[in-house]
C-alpha cells in the first residue's frame, strides 16, 4: 500500500513573506491611484462643459489642502510605477538589434529615461511659453 | 571534523509522511569549512546526525538541476550555495515551494513533468528529412536568437519563485514556457501554431503577472520572465491575425 500522502502548502499571506513580492504588491497598488487621478480628470472635464462657474468651483476644489496632498501621493506612486515599468520594459519587448547585435539592457533601460526627460522638458517648455 | 572547523546552525522543514500530519522544523548543528557548499551541508546531516532526512541531488555542479531547495525563504541550488555565506546567522531549508512535499526537502514534481511534456520539448520538422539528406542545418546567429533560452537545467527555481503558480497550479509556469519559445523561435521546427494554442490559453502566458522573479532566481540566466512576455505580444498578434487568416499567424 502507498503511504504517499503529499502535503500542500497554504498560500495566505503569501505576499508579506519576501521584499521581492512586496515590491510587487506596491507596483501594481499604484495603479489605484492612476486610476483616482484619472476620475478627477473626467470630472475636471465634465465641469469645464457645464459652464465657467462650474469650473472655477473645480479649480478652487483642486487647491484645498486634501486635494493637493492627494496628489503628491498619486504623483510619487506614478513616479514609482514608471521606475518599475522601466526597468522591465527589455523584458517585454522583442529583443532590440543594432548592427547585428542585441542592445543592452542597460542601453534601453537609459534610452527611456532620456526619452521621457525630452518629452517633460517640451511639456513644461509648452506650459511657461506655449 | 578537525578543531578549527565552524558551526553553523541549520534547521530542516522536516516532513515524514508516514508519521507527520505537517511539516515541522528541526534544528542541527553542523561543522563545514569554508569551501563546502549547503547541499554538503545536508549531507552531512545525513550521514551523521540523522539518516532519515531525505533530499535530491546528483552532479553537485550546478548542472542537473535536482538540488534545488529555499534556502532562508529564497530558492537556490543547494550544491552552488555556500554555508559560509550564512555563517555565523543560521540557514532554514524548505523544499521547493508551490510544489507538494513528498517528504522533507523533496517535491512531488509530476505537474512541471507534465507541463514540460504538453509543450512538445522537441523538434518538429515540416518535413522530417531521411539519413541521406543529413542533419537540420542552422546559422550561428539563428542559434544566437534561442541559445539563452535553451541553457534551462529544469531546476523549477523559478516555480518556486512565482506566486502565480503558488496561486494557480494550472499555470503553465515560467520554464514550460521558455522552452515553448525556445522550441517555437528554433528555425528548424514547424509546430508554432500547434504551441500556441497553449500560450494563448488563460493557463498560458496570460497567467503572467510580471512579477519577474522567476528572471532573479534562475542559475541559468535563461530570463523566463523576457520569453513569457514576449509571447504576450506573440499571443495577442495570434489572436488578431485569427481573423484575418484562418490558421492563426503562423
Ligand atoms: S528557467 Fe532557470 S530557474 Fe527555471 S527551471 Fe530553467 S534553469 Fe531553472
Ligand atoms: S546537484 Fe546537480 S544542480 Fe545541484
Amino acid at each position: 500500500m502507498s503511504t504517499r500522502k503529499p502535503y500542500v502548502r497554504p498560500m495566505a499571506g503569501w505576499w508579506l513573506k519576501n521584499p521581492v513580492y512586496v515590491r510587487y504588491i506596491l507596483r501594481e497598488s499604484t495603479a489605484v491611484f492612476v486610476g483616482i487621478y484619472a476620475v478627477i480628470l473626467l470630472v475636471g472635464l465634465l465641469r469645464l462643459s457645464s459652464g465657467e462657474a462650474a469650473w472655477n468651483n473645480w479649480l478652487i476644489a483642486m487647491q484645498s489642502p486634501g486635494a493637493i496632498l492627494f496628489h503628491v501621493v498619486a504623483m510619487g506612486a506614478a513616479v514609482y510605477h514608471s521606475v518599475t515599468w522601466f526597468s522591465v520594459a527589455p523584458k517585454v519587448m522583442p529583443p532590440l538589434m543594432f548592427n547585428g547585435e542585441k542592445v543592452p539592457v542597460a542601453k534601453i533601460v537609459a534610452g527611456q529615461y532620456i526619452f521621457a526627460g525630452i518629452i517633460y522638458l517640451v511639456l513644461l517648455g509648452l506650459i511657461l511659453w506655449g | 571534523m578537525t578543531s578549527n572547523d565552524k558551526i553553523i546552525e541549520i534547521e530542516v522543514l522536516r516532513y515524514r509522511p508516514e508519521q507527520d500530519e505537517k511539516p515541522f522544523l528541526q534544528s542541527f548543528k553542523v561543522p563545514f569549512t569554508d569551501d563546502q557548499s549547503v547541499l554538503q551541508g545536508v549531507q552531512y546531516i545525513k550521514d551523521y546526525l540523522d539518516g532519515s532526512l531525505s533530499f535530491r541531488w546528483s552532479c553537485r555542479m550546478a548542472i542537473c538541476g535536482s538540488c534545488g531547495m529555499m534556502i532562508n525563504g529564497v530558492p537556490k541550488l543547494s550544491c552552488k550555495t555556500f554555508l559560509r555565506e550564512y555563517y555565523p546567522g543560521k540557514i532554514t531549508l524548505e523544499a521547493l515551494k508551490h510544489f507538494p512535499i513528498e517528504k522533507d526537502l523533496i517535491i512531488d514534481l509530476s505537474d512541471f513533468i507534465n507541463k514540460l511534456e504538453s509543450i512538445k520539448p522537441y523538434i518538429i520538422p515540416a518535413a522530417p528529412r531521411t539519413l541521406e539528406q543529413g542533419e537540420y542545418l542552422q546559422t550561428p546567429r539563428q542559434l544566437d536568437r534561442i541559445a539563452q533560452f535553451s541553457s534551462c537545467i529544469n531546476c523549477m527555481l523559478c516555480y518556486a519563485a512565482c506566486p502565480q503558480y503558488g496561486l494557480k497550479p494550472d499555470y503553465l509556469g515560467p520554464a514550460a514556457i521558455t522552452l515553448l519559445h525556445r522550441y517555437n523561435e528554433d528555425n528548424r521546427d514547424a509546430a508554432k501554431a500547434e504551441r500556441m494554442q497553449l500560450l494563448n490559453a488563460h493557463e498560458g502566458v496570460w497567467g503572467c503577472t510580471l512579477v519577474g522573479y522567476c528572471s532573479d532566481v534562475c542559475p541559468k540566466d535563461v530570463d523566463p520572465a523576457a520569453a513569457i512576455n514576449r509571447n504576450k505580444l506573440n499571443s495577442t498578434m495570434d489572436y488578431f491575425l485569427r481573423f484575418v487568416a484562418p490558421r492563426g499567424g503562423n
